[in-house]
């Protein structure tokens, strides 16, 4: 630590080049901020990618009938759709950028635990990232067995799919590393006096996350490994031909895929988590309970991948059992709704850009999390499975659960990561419109789904032509939204006016210290005492 | 690295040892997938994977349990000699452990090679055309599992051929040890899943 002399206090990570300069300055840099705002700006860029393509998908649905492609163009673009959103930025999304950027300066760190590995997850990262896309250059088409890789028809297909599965397999790599470094920054890195009851609930989901990520994703990795050596060797272990059961490859996907939903949950928890209490002014109500129902989704969620598989051929037992599983993970999910809820209640709310996306977060996520249970009970989910009654589901969950939670954490913790305010009034205009044409979006295919229109095809009946249009004009008003945020947030990086320490009144660490942040976050680490708390206004 | 200055002095010997442990459940996590799937297997195909296990050499399979238990005990060695400043020492018993590793391999050459003359190996025509379903499963099994841990012996020798280099150039030594007990741990893991797989595939007939 005697270097730390070396490095000014007063001089911010964004300014502070050290040895290079230029893009050199970023993509070698050690700092836990820098490599925060590294996987935002790739995984910006990604999901750009991402939108463009569920753009396509909403035109090619806004009639029956072939609008701009086929079939076979049409399962391209779901899988590689799905591929993007689901490994490249919703799972990795939350804890790589703000947990990257925020946990250390969160427990009063200087750094994570071991920050060359963090920087070398990043370069795993984008190194799956570009296997994935090299898929859709080369070879003989692109991947079109939807995300999941289903077997048999994942090594039977002619289309592109090694790179793909083993672009995956790197990416779930990248976040294995991640989730131990987060793990041993928790365990060892703590300022003096914050016991685990001290540290915000921000940090403590990035720790729930951080185990699921460890002990989940080498399942779904070996069990990719399976699927490529299947398709180069023919092993039979998956191949109905040779021996193999394709159902044993849905259970060992499902075993890790189910948990990742609360890796892409838990850190928006944690981040909505963040903001009410500060835009409340006032104590978050309950802090033991959101933290024991975080470990507790954490610990159920292993239980439930069954979930997905009803109508694939399991015995009734298995069924009600998973059924069971499945509605008591929902349990600990609505109790910190409660909590979020009953921290507003007599609080002095504030009414910000982050607030109004974290009271949206509240109002998508529960719509998403009450359609789950349609799909958990075992009658209703055999009668709307495989249907777009599943995809709005998801897209509740996943785009306005996490989606939502990612730009009320942007707008939270932007003045802290740039040093400047953003334009209210755009800011709460992008909301607006986005939270609008998100609804006009997925709302329908609840119907659809109910009417019994399938999903993944690029085809339908004429009697569902209606609610598609709505859904497709919901596509774009979500996407004019979406625009007027992301200029309002350039605009506002580079000529935004300067923010204070503590814009919003916050009482975590990260307030405390200078906006931007100094390279080494704390002139002098931060002592915990017994009155001290995360959360004491 | 420009930045890295101040976090060079951070060493916690404690943190990065818990590091390891939990990179080995990821390892036990990863192979416990394929535990599974043979697990299931087995049930299904009793008869043919007791007839399949018998074209296995106990054999070498054995000769290599002792290799890697030998080498367990070396590496442990090793790091008892660096804690009492015997340089010398921890490299000879280092270069023990990996000497062990590359004999370990060569047997798996062989043994594999001597499958493939028979044609069996994975998609051969010999399987497919004269072994029942369960036998090739087996011996898909088989090649994935003890390849996928030879692959893991060759990694571990990578990890100890760096921590070789270390303590020779002295930046690993009696008070900055971390990185030579956590080769040791890695290397133990490797021993451990041998120890699952040999009685799995050799053993139980
Ligand atoms: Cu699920």
């Amino acid at each position: 630590m005697q270097a730390s002399s070396h490095i000014p206090h007063d001089v911010s990570y964004l300014e502070y080049k050290g040895k290079h300069n230029g893009l050199l300055s970023w993509i070698l840099s050690t700092d836990h901020k820098r490599i925060g705002l590294l996987y935002m700006y790739s995984m910006m860029t990604l999901f750009l990618v991402g939108v463009v393509l569920g753009l396509a998908m909403k035109f090619e649905l806004i009639a029956p009938g072939k609008t701009i492609m086929d079939a076979q163009d049409y399962n391209a673009v779901f899988t590689v759709h799905g591929v993007i959103m689901i490994f490249m930025i919703v799972v990795p999304g939350l804890p790589a950028v703000f947990g990257n950027f925020l946990l250390p300066i969160m427990i009063g760190a200087k750094d994570v635990a071991f920050p060359k590995l963090n920087l070398a997850s990043w370069y795993v990262y984008i190194a799956g990232a570009l296997l994935v896309i090299a898929s859709l250059l080369f070879g003989d088409g692109s991947p079109d067995t939807g995300w999941t890789f289903y077997a048999p028809y994942s090594f039977k297909t002619g289309a592109n799919m090694l790179p793909a599965i083993f672009g995956a397999f790197v990416l779930g790599f990248s976040s294995i590393l991640t989730g131990l470094n987060f793990i041993v920054t928790i365990h060892r890195m703590r300022a003096p006096g914050m016991g685990w009851t001290k540290m915000p609930l921000f940090p403590w989901t990035l720790y729930g996350t951080a185990w699921i990520q460890l002990l989940a994703t080498p399942v779904v990795g070996i069990t990719l490994v399976l699927v490529a050596l299947e398709r180069i060797f023919g092993i039979g272990v998956f191949d109905p031909a040779l021996g193999g059961d394709p159902i044993l490859y849905q259970h060992l996907f499902w075993i890790y895929s189910h948990p990742a939903v609360y890796i892409m949950i838990l850190p928006a928890m944690g981040a909505i988590s963040e903001v009410i209490p500060t835009f409340s002014q006032k104590h978050v109500f309950g802090y033991k309970a959101i933290v024991a129902s975080t470990m507790a989704i954490a610990f159920v969620g292993y239980f439930v991948w069954g979930h997905h598989m009803f109508t694939s051929g399991m015995s009734g037992t298995a069924q009600y059992t998973f059924s069971i599983l499945t509605f008591l993970v929902a349990i600990p999910s609505a109790i910190k709704v409660f909590n979020w809820i009953s921290t507003m209640y007599k609080g002095s709310i504030n009414v910000q850009t982050p607030f109004y996306w974290a009271a949206s977060f509240i109002f998508v996520f529960m719509i998403g999390g009450l359609s789950g249970l349609v799909l958990g009970a075992l009658a209703t989910d055999v009668y709307v499975h495989d249907t777009a009654f599943v995809v709005a589901h998801f897209h509740f969950i996943v785009f306005g659960g996490v989606g939502f939670a990612f730009f009320a954490a942007i707008h939270y913790w932007f003045p802290k990561m740039f040093g400047r305010m953003y334009d209210s009034l755009w800011a709460n205009v992008g909301w607006i419109i986005f939270f609008i044409g998100f609804l006009a979006l997925y709302s329908p295919m609840f119907y659809l789904g109910m009417q019994g229109m399938p999903r993944r095809y690029y085809d339908y009946l004429e009697q569902f032509h209606a609610a598609n249009i709505l859904s497709t004009l919901g596509s774009w008003v979500m996407t004019l939204g979406l625009v007027i945020i992301i200029i309002n947030l350039f605009r506002s990086a580079k000529s935004g006016p300067i923010a204070g320490k503590n814009p919003w009144n916050g009482k975590t660490l990260e307030w405390t210290v200078p906006s931007p942040p100094p390279v080494e976050n704390f002139e002098t680490i931060p002592v915990y005492h017994e009155k001290d708390g995360p959360y004491e206004y | 690295m420009s930045q890295a200055i101040h976090h060079d002095e951070h060493y916690d010997a404690e943190g990065s040892k818990i590091a390891m442990w939990l990179f080995i459940f990821t390892e036990l996590l990863l192979f416990g997938g394929l535990f599974i799937i043979y697990s299931v297997y087995r049930y299904l195909n009793q008869d043919a994977f007791h007839l399949a296990a018998e074209e296995l050499n106990t054999t070498i399979g054995a000769i290599n349990t002792v290799i890697l238990l030998v080498s367990s005990m070396t590496i442990a060695m090793s790091t008892s000699a660096l804690q009492k400043r015997q340089k010398g020492t921890t490299l000879l018993l280092l270069g023990i452990t990996l000497f062990l590793g590359l004999v370990f391999l060569v047997n798996k050459y062989f043994e594999w090679g001597v499958k493939f003359e028979h044609g069996i190996f994975p998609g051969s025509e010999h399987m497919t055309e004269n072994l029942s379903q369960g036998e090739i499963l087996f011996f898909g099994l088989y090649f994935v599992m003890t390849g996928l841990h030879a692959l893991h012996i060759i990694i571990g020798m990578i990890i100890i051929g760096v921590t070789v280099a270390k303590v020779s150039s002295g930046k690993v030594h009696a008070d900055r040890s971390a990185l030579l007990e956590n080769s040791g741990l890695y290397w133990h893991l490797v021993d451990l899943i041998w120890i699952f797989l040999f009685p799995l595939f050799y053993l139980i007939h």
